[in-house]
């Protein structure tokens, strides 16, 4: 192992495959156009939650499964985790979504009003009924992917904006990849990041609706993230007044102070993903792809990553791999 | 089979294109019902992105005919917009229209409706209107140049069934040669049943399936459920009554206990 392999992309996939690998005393090299983690990758555009088991809800078992794996990784990387749950809610006429959330999810346990009260005040009142997920937690993703990013710089691991001619090669370029990856689509997605000094959350919380269901991350210091709608279009621009609305209403019906918010950011992008929204590894010849991590970036990043060094490193031929025509 | 604008189906169930949890449950879906006519809401998803929606590739990839529909439109101009923009994109004149008249129920706006339908089939558009059980409403479709009338069975995504059955029946009953399919509404195989057994040409639905805990079973519940209730509607049901009728005579029995 002389010549260092080379990472396609410096997003979410492309920064944890390079952690990973460094970690297991693999030479890697970035390939990024940017200088900095920044709005060039969809996973700057991400709420961070770490909730694999509200993913069941309508994600596939490998999700739930793979995603328990998330926040001791993020943790062993120096980034702050906070292991306060998340909280899922339902407007009153909308309280029988509750109940099938719960039917199709794992982990969980009901609260009444005064539960909610105790772990959530600023709640308390609104809703007669919640579903709390103690074992799920949620991350910062921006100060995440900085943390990588610096973490990588300090072990002296190459950044270059030449793409490499020849050569090992791990293409995390997300949606840009659908050049080589024609089953890869874009997932529009929205989201808003707000300020307000009068609400405090201590956990993500999801809100319930047939039409626009929504999920408040807290990030501290009165922000908050809102999110996120999935729309089928791959363009990655462009947030429409219909989506900034359905959050921002949405936001409301969560809590009236939201109304007197400020509007701190309005973001965009489209996620990367595979026909059934699962992640795939493929590698053909020297190029190994990592890609299709939907809106499940932060949470399966490090199994992704996990199964791409358990392949380099010990021939481990991963779960998520579909694809394997390699000479590597 | 039932012919909509001289095309023959084949299946009387239709199925929505949204809100299931990924285009590869939608495709099993597809499969497993056998429906044979995809409805695709062209609004939402069109974003400033023309061909090449790789989503709108995997419909193609179905396999069955695409009715792109104009959810979402609340005005006239919308919808007219939204149907030309979907005959480019799928290369066919049949839409599926929708114009919305309440944010609550979303249900049709009946003057906005029959004005756009005017416009869209004076345009050479094939429309197919989704619309109340309202028989006078119903009329004004057809006068516009309308062949296939779409009265809901309940208001979009409530999974409520039929709600107005002597409504639904009146129209069957009032216009008799018009394909008529129930859209919307449905959430269970039992009232699809229903629609076939009275008369409906097909139903459409999308919720009940989509958001379904395991989709391409519910779609096929749906598609057995269709195929029951037709063949109940066809071979001429008996007539109920308010008294038992012993179907082995009771007097002369031998051994009558």
């Amino acid at each position: 192992m002389s010549d260092p392999i080379t990472i396609i992309g410096g997003g979410i996939v492309g920064l944890c495959v390079a952690t990973e690998l460094t970690a297991r005393g693999v030479p890697v090299r970035i390939c990024e156009k940017a200088d900095a983690p920044g709005p060039q990758a969809c996973s700057w555009w991400a709420a961070g939650m770490l909730a694999p088991f509200c993913e069941g809800e309508s994600a596939e078992e490998p999700v739930v499964r793979l995603g328990q794996e998330a926040a001791d990784w993020w943790e062993r990387q120096g980034v702050r985790v906070i292991r306060n749950g998340s909280l899922v809610v339902a407007l009153g006429r909308d309280r029988r979504e509750l109940a099938r959330f719960s039917r199709r999810t794992d982990g969980h346990r009901h609260l009444d009003s005064n539960a909610i009260a105790d772990i959530e005040p600023d709640l308390g009142g609104r809703f007669s009924e919640a579903l709390a997920f103690d074992d799920e937690a949620h991350i910062t993703p921006r100060a995440a992917l900085a943390e990588l990013w610096d973490g990588l710089v300090a072990r002296d691991v190459e950044f270059t904006t030449e793409p490499p001619a020849t050569g090992r090669i791990i293409d995390c370029r997300g949606l840009a990849a659908q050049d080589e990856l024609k089953d890869l689509r874009g997932v529009k997605g929205e989201m808003v990041i707000l300020r307000s000094n009068e609400v405090k959350l201590h956990r993500p919380v999801r809100l319930l609706h047939p039409r626009f269901p929504l999920y408040v991350v807290p990030r501290g210091d009165g922000v908050f993230m809102l999110g996120a709608t999935q729309i089928e279009s791959g363009e990655r621009t462009r947030a429409t007044v219909r989506s900034t609305l359905e959050l921002l209403t949405a936001a409301f019906a969560l809590h009236p102070a939201f109304g007197e918010a400020e509007i701190l950011e309005i973001g965009v992008d489209a996620r990367p993903a595979f026909p059934d929204n699962l992640p795939r590894i493929r590698r053909r010849g020297q190029r190994i792809f990592v890609n299709g991590m939907f809106r499940h970036g932060y949470l399966l990043a490090p199994a992704m990553a996990r199964q791409v060094a358990d392949l380099i490193c010990d021939d481990i031929k991963p779960e998520m791999m579909d694809e394997d025509h390699g000479e590597w | 089979m039932p012919k909509f604008y001289g095309t023959e189906i084949s299946s009387r169930l239709m199925l929505g294109t949204a809100q299931y949890p990924s285009p590869a449950i939608l495709a099993d879906a597809f499969k497993r019902s056998g429906a044979g006519i995809a409805t695709v809401s062209v609004r939402r998803e069109a974003g400033g992105e023309k061909a090449g929606n790789a989503f709108w590739d995997l419909i193609k990839d179905l396999n069955v005919a695409v009715l792109p529909n104009t959810a979402g439109c609340h005005s006239v101009r919308e919808a007219v917009t939204t149907a030309h923009m979907a005959r480019e994109l799928f290369d066919t004149d049949w839409i599926k229209l929708e114009v919305i008249g309440h944010m609550d129920t979303l249900q049709p706006d009946p003057f906005g409706l029959v004005e756009a339908a005017k416009i869209l089939c004076d345009d050479g558009f094939k429309v197919f209107p989704y619309t109340t059980e309202d028989l006078i409403l119903g009329e004004k479709l057809l006068h516009a140049g309308c062949e296939v009338l779409m009265p809901w069975g309940a208001p979009i995504g409530s999974g409520l069934g039929l709600n107005n059955i002597y409504g639904l029946r009146s129209i069957r009953a009032q216009f008799p040669d018009v394909p008529m399919v129930i859209d919307a509404g449905l959430g269970l195989p039992s009232q699809a049943a229903a629609a076939m057994e009275m008369g409906f040409d097909a139903v459409l639905l999308n919720t009940a399936v989509a958001k379904a805990g395991d989709p391409a079973l519910m779609a096929e519940g749906f598609a057995q459920a269709v195929v029951s209730g037709r063949m109940a509607y066809d071979a001429d049901p008996m007539e109920p009554r308010d008294m038992a009728a012993p179907s082995t005579p009771v007097i002369g029995k031998a051994f009558l206990q």
